[in-house]
């Protein structure tokens, strides 16, 4: 099966706002070795000036990954998940995440090409206020799918 | 280790090509396994050995989000503030094996990051500095073209 490249410019969206919860943001803290107060302490957090504790900047891999899985993991994707390598990622904020929002995603399939066998996919996925609907960040990302030898 | 506010870095006292981060990063299996947890990224190959050689790779590796996220977060603690990355960007150059400890606890590092961070761009009116970054697992470099783009006070 190989991956299908009428998806080309196709969009999936998370069905509800991804909720960011302090607890979360510790935990993700803790595991990437962020050590500022103001991941875990609001108080640290509001004297920069932060309405609530702050997520790391790769924080917003969760529910980009979480909405790009709604394309790779369909059927219709082609994409065989145990031949995927991470290829490239680009964070691009507009503000930073803070715990209390509601994250609306879109992921697009921006490019999608074959060469020499790999497949390499370009899916850009746009995190946004859910309740403003204000940008928040711009998460891209490439994957090359192995093709079989 | 954390900048306090007090000694948050000004943009006034660097210079294109100032090392400002030289660190190394520890990283053992069990640290794969609590990333997994938090990311909610459990891809198999991330920690089951059997596996992971079953496709094809030399054991279990960290997940590239790991290692990246891990050098992006020395760079908002040597900034002082978390909040303070306009753009962070990478390409996977090479796999980050992690292989099981051979005796001891899970929790013993069995791979080691290497991080330079030097100051690639200042843009002294908008407040903003590019750091290049060099990461590298033993002779490997790990990380490509990485660049963070930070505000400083």
């Amino acid at each position: 099966m190989s991956v299908n490249t009428d998806l080309q410019g196709a969009q999936y969206s998370l069905p509800a706002p991804f909720e960011v919860g302090r607890e979360a943001i510790a935990e993700f803290a803790r595991a990437i070795g962020a050590t500022h107060p103001a991941h875990v302490d609001a108080a640290a957090a509001q004297e920069l000036g932060y309405a609530d504790v702050v997520a790391p900047t790769t924080f917003a891999v969760i529910p980009s990954q979480r909405c790009e899985a709604l394309y790779i993991s369909s059927p219709d994707s082609g994409i065989d998940y145990s031949r995927v390598v991470h290829g490239q990622e680009q964070f691009t904020y507009t503000r930073p995440i803070v715990a209390g929002d509601r994250l609306a995603a879109t992921t697009h399939v921006d490019g999608l090409r074959e060469s020499g066998g790999n497949a390499m996919i370009t899916t850009r996925t746009e995190l946004t206020d859910a309740d403003s609907g204000e940008p928040v960040v711009t998460v891209t990302s490439t994957i090359v799918v192995r093709g079989e030898k | 280790m954390t900048n306090t506010a007090a000694s948050r870095p000004s943009i006034d006292a660097l210079t294109v090509g100032d090392t400002v981060i030289d660190t190394t990063i520890p990283v053992s299996r069990a640290d794969l396994i609590a990333y997994a947890a938090a990311s909610g990224d459990h891809n198999l190959i991330h920690w089951n050995e059997r596996y992971a050689k079953e496709v094809g790779l030399p054991n279990v590796i960290a997940h590239g989000m790991l290692t990246l996220g891990s050098v992006v977060a020395r760079v908002t603690d040597w900034t002082g503030d978390p909040g303070s990355v306009l753009d962070a960007r990478t390409r996977f150059t090479s796999m980050v094996v992690v292989p099981d400890a051979e005796s001891g606890p899970p929790t013993a590092p069995t791979a080691q990051l290497a991080l330079t961070a030097t100051v690639g761009a200042i843009d002294a009116e908008a407040g903003v500095v590019r750091l290049d970054l060099a990461v590298s697992a033993g002779d490997d470099s790990v990380l490509g073209r990485t660049q963070v783009k930070v505000r400083l006070a």
